[in-house]
């Protein structure tokens, strides 16, 4: 089935600047986590911004029909409905995401991690697909991924060409696209995350699961939503291996104080 | 009117149907019948093994709960319990080894969460046949059993979001006809609210949560007390499906159910299903429960009560719960678009009374039918086999030529090369709790708003255990003991599945009976109680039974969580200490096993004195910040332990240098000090600071301890009193340790 092509809406400019925490005198950013049933990273990312970042986080059932005026929102990782379907294919129904679709629309940062991405991409928030691996199995390790773009508001924060420690979890992480959607990809630069060598070169070497064009994250049009197969919220604090993830709430932090939306 | 085929075909001995019509006062009916074989099975009443686990230490400052519930516990502090408990699905995942396998994470994960506790990590003790043989071929069947069960594991563990964060992999042939699939699984509760899976206060309702009831699994009880033959492929319809999204649910909405208090009790329905969750909740409870089974959700028609008593469907559960508190209750399982389904009511008769649409078709006294099993007490014979294989004549060996070839060898044997292929299948990360990464020694989550970790680790040896089944128990404990102790915690608690074959021959009976006492010997000597585990026997395909195989889990306890230790050489220009004695022993070792092919002799023994002030002082020099690296020395001995702690380090090398006992020249000496395995044995890296105060400290325990060399270099060098005996480039070690096992499931890099 075609997807409808999405708004090419005005480009929102989330220019980087430094993270907040809480108590600095301003509004902490409050995350909603949406929970589907079978979501397993729900707590991950919970833990990720009320407790590293130090911003509000909450819950979101997905058979709620609001997001509890929340600043940012978070399709988390894992196996909604058990991925007995096509993974995503049948969270993209919950009520809830009628609500993070209008939140969308109005320009509000949404970010899909993992099964959060086939999610995005089910519900046709952002295009392609994801295919099962190319080896065939469920892989996890750590990757290394380059920061393509800055203009979101999950990258904002980081430097174009910054390569970034991340682990991936997933059997269906492999990008894909038509010929003319990877195109139109790359010409309006939605290709926000490319899998890379330790050194930040993208060669086949760094490409874990065969995606296209080492796609690892994209965005849409409007680049307010991102959608990534690598864990960032698996990376926010050293003890764990990396810290290299938390530079992706950070960015969303800092892009809604310039806005001044927090 | 039962005749005596039915009887038979239901696996009861005549003595055990007189026992059962004792009982009842009568004759059974079919249903009751069916009842009594499961809960009467081996798998359900540990017939054979209750007189002798009476023997293992289940008590002590921490412990919370003990054997006899469905997981046990221990106090971790910070009002925390950590409940654990290791499971054996050996037969169904060589019937169907992805289902198995899924099903054996799926029924540990629920016997932990029944506790109230949130599951947050699981370990795998996997034995399979041989990989390869004497050229290195695969064995395709191995090749497809390995594949199953790893995808099974990975596939139920993956999508509930539970990490699996460590375990062992071995291949012996005997295995070949009976893999073993012993999954553990650890949780968090608190320690106060902990759950039961306790029926009482008669009136309280009975409900039904989960999966519907279907033919799956009927009998699987039964099947797993029997042994194999040819036809056991045609057991098919024995093993159960697993559905790991329904589990996430139901655990969800039972963690969610216990932070009421509206719950009296909560068990799972794992093996014998319907009918061990009744009648053994009520027999702890000292009561009765009267359900009717046409009110059981069911997936198929016309299902008799036999079938649905019997069912081991998946993915279920039985609560009681406080009555009048029945519609909070329902609210949180609607929440989660599961039923729960009223069936009953707890009773203060004692009685099981199944009905069927109103009509009786069972009653039965709950206390006889989970309790009153008949405990035997088998005999016992020393096996024929022994004497045999103990003896070992060294000196008859060839000694190889090129020992770093050897020594490349080791590293690339399955069960001592790299585990990647594995556990790169399963999500060891979800959770953000794991500090300590698979591969690196134990496996380490850390305890989130707490500064503290937990270390675990199951471990055990089949080669050691057959050729000395009492030594092969205590080297099993000290072996996981110590590897929680390397990544730096104190172990607190344990757990272990005995694998052993058919009970009714003596000279099995008599391998069981000696490793249980070697285990329980190791657990007091160190301090740790068992908590809990699992029996497995008539593991035994055509007659051939397996080694004897008992695998310990051991949880340990790091009071930081930022100091966790692994094998690996952190930098260059550390001193490496060997904490014990140089030279190990060859009875029982890879080395004998992968170059000359032969298991043979006794594995070294364990001297509990010595063993536990080595791990005192390792955990306390850890806690110090002393130890920048440590790694037992395990399968592959000194050497292969050796060039673990290079391997992965960067390029981080070492040159050492080991005082030989027996002369540079005497060969064997050479041998056992390379490749020779014993307990006791760590190597550590520290600053030169942190090295005089280990010093002092290792002779105040009485643990021997030398400083043999420095990291850094290339290559991995071992000389014996001056004299380079073997070299490798930690690169070739790095091939040949990370290709071994995963060269029989990849195809070659292009």
């Amino acid at each position: 089935m075609a997807r409808s092509r999405p708004e090419a809406g005005r480009a929102v400019r989330f220019p980087p600047a430094p993270p907040r925490r809480a108590g600095a005198g301003m509004r902490p950013v409050k995350f909603a986590i949406i929970q589907f049933p079978g979501s397993n990273c729900d707590h991950d990312a919970y833990h990720a911004a009320r407790y590293v970042l130090g911003q509000q986080a909450e819950f979101v059932w997905h058979k709620e029909t609001g997001l509890r005026s929340a600043d940012v929102v978070v399709l988390p990782g894992g196996f909604s409905y058990g991925d007995y379907l096509r993974t995503g294919a049948i969270a993209r129904f919950s009520p809830v995401m009628q609500r993070v679709r209008e939140f969308a629309a109005t320009g509000g940062p949404v970010i899909g991690i993992c099964n959060g991405f086939q999610v995005l991409l089910e519900a046709g928030f952002l295009e392609g697909a994801l295919l099962r691996n190319r080896g065939l199995k469920f892989l996890c390790r750590h990757v290394h991924v380059r920061v393509e773009q800055t203009d979101t508001p999950f990258s904002c924060a980081a430097s174009v060409g910054q390569v970034l420690k991340l682990p991936i979890a997933h059997g269906e992480g492999n990008f894909h696209a038509a010929p003319e959607t990877a195109a139109a990809l790359e010409a309006n630069r939605q290709v926000v995350f490319r899998y890379c060598d330790a050194a930040g070169t993208v060669t086949g070497g760094g490409n874990p699961n065969g995606s296209l064009h080492e796609i690892a994250g994209v965005c849409n049009r409007r680049r307010n939503v991102v959608g990534l197969m690598p864990h960032p919220e698996r990376a926010c604090e050293s003890a764990l291996g990396s810290e290299d993830g938390r530079v992706v709430f950070e960015s969303v932090v800092a892009a809604m104080a310039a806005t001044g939306a927090a | 009117m039962i005749d005596q085929a039915t009887i038979d075909a239901h696996g009861l001995t005549a003595g055990e149907y007189r026992r059962l019509v004792e009982i009842l006062g009568r004759a059974p009916t079919i249903t009751e019948l069916g009842i009594f074989s499961v809960m009467w099975s081996e798998h359900c009443s540990y017939k054979s093994s209750r007189r002798h686990l009476r023997r293992f230490p289940t008590d002590g400052p921490r412990v919370l709960q003990g054997p006899g519930e469905n997981a046990g516990a221990v106090d971790i502090g910070d009002g925390l319990a950590a409940v654990f408990k290791i499971e054996s699905h050996n037969h169904p995942s060589f019937i169907e080894p992805y289902q198995g396998a899924a099903t054996g994470v799926g029924g540990i994960i629920r016997d932990i969460f029944t506790m109230g506790a949130r599951p947050i990590a699981l370990l795998d003790s996997l034995r399979f046949g041989a990989l390869e043989d004497e050229h290195g071929r695969s064995s395709v069947e191995t090749v497809r059993l390995v594949d199953g069960v790893v995808a099974g594991i990975a596939g139920y563990g993956n999508s509930i979001g539970i990490p699996t964060v460590g375990g062992e992999v071995a291949f012996e042939p005997g295995y070949a006809g009976n893999p073993l699939v012993n999954v553990f699984c650890l949780g968090v509760a608190k320690a106060d609210r902990l759950a039961k899976g306790v029926a009482s206060g008669a009136g309280n309702p009975v409900y039904y949560v989960g999966a519907r009831t279907g033919r799956d699994g009927i009998h699987g009880a039964t099947m797993a007390s029997a042994e194999f033959d040819e036809g056991s492929a045609d057991n098919r319809p024995a093993v159960q499906v697993g559905d790991p999204f329904m589990e996430k649910l139901l655990l969800e909405a039972c963690l969610e159910v216990m932070q009421t208090d509206a719950l009296v009790g909560i068990q799972d329905m794992g093996a014998a299903g319907l009918t061990c969750s009744t009648c053994e909740m009520a027999a702890r409870g000292g009561t009765g429960i009267d359900i009717d089974v046409s009110r059981v959700p069911q997936r198929e028609t016309g299902m008799t009560p036999y079938e649905i008593m019997l069912s081991e469907s998946q993915e279920r559960m039985l609560l009681v719960v406080r009555r009048g508190r029945e519609p909070e209750v329902e609210q949180v399982f609607d929440k989660w678009d599961l039923h729960a389904v009223r069936i009953g009511e707890v009773t203060g008769d004692g009685l099981l009374r199944v009905r069927d649409r109103g009509r009786m078709v069972a009653e039965i006294p709950t206390r006889e039918l989970a309790d009153g099993a008949p405990v035997y007490d088998r005999p016992t014979r020393y096996p024929a086999y022994l004497d045999e294989a103990q003896r070992l004549d060294e000196s008859a060996l060839p000694v190889p030529a090129d020992l770093a070839r050897t020594w490349l060898d080791l590293l690339a044997a399955p069960a001592i090369a790299s585990k990647r292929w594995v556990y790169r299948q399963y999500d060891h990360m979800v959770r953000t709790n794991t500090v300590g990464l698979p591969g690196l020694g134990a496996g380490v989550v850390r305890i989130k708003g707490t500064g503290r970790a937990l270390a675990l680790s199951v471990d055990g040896n089949g080669r050691y255990a057959w050729l000395d089944p009492r030594e092969g128990g205590r080297l099993a404990v000290a072996e996981a003991a110590r590897n929680v102790a390397c990544a730096g915690a104190a172990p607190i608690g344990a757990t272990n599945c005995l694998n052993f074959g058919n009970p009714e021959r003596p000279d099995i009976m008599w391998q069981f009976a000696e490793a249980v006492d070697g285990i329980a010997e190791g657990c007091r000597a160190l301090g740790i109680p068992i908590t809990g585990g699992n029996v497995s026997l008539y593991n035994e395909t055509d007659g051939q039974a397996i080694y004897p195989t008992p695998v310990l889990g051991v949880v340990g306890l790091l009071d930081d969580a930022a100091r966790v230790l692994t094998r690996i050489f952190p930098a260059a220009g550390l001193d490496v200490v060997l904490l014990g004695d140089p030279a190990g022993g060859l009875g029982g070792s890879e080395y004998l096993k992968r170059v000359h092919g032969l298991v043979r002799g006794r594995p070294a023994p364990v001297d509990f004195d010595r063993e536990a002030a080595l791990q005192r002082l390792v955990v306390d020099a850890s806690r110090r910040g002393m130890l920048c690296s440590a790694h037992d020395c395990a399968e592959g001995g000194f050497a292969v332990a050796l060039a673990e702690c290079s391997i992965e380090s960067g390029g981080v090398g070492a040159s050492v240098d080991l005082p030989v006992l027996a002369g540079p020249n005497d060969r064997f000496g050479l041998l056992r000090t390379l490749f020779g395995e014993a307990p006791s044995r760590i190597i550590v890296s520290v600053t030169r600071a942190g090295q005089t105060e280990l010093l002092a400290r290792a002779r105040d325990l009485g643990v021997p301890v030398a400083v043999i060399g420095r990291t850094g270099g290339d290559r991995v060098t071992v000389s014996l009193s001056g004299r380079v005996v073997a070299d490798v480039a930690i690169e070739a070690a790095e091939h040949a340790w990370a290709t071994g096992l995963a060269r029989h499931f990849e195809p070659p890099a292009a």
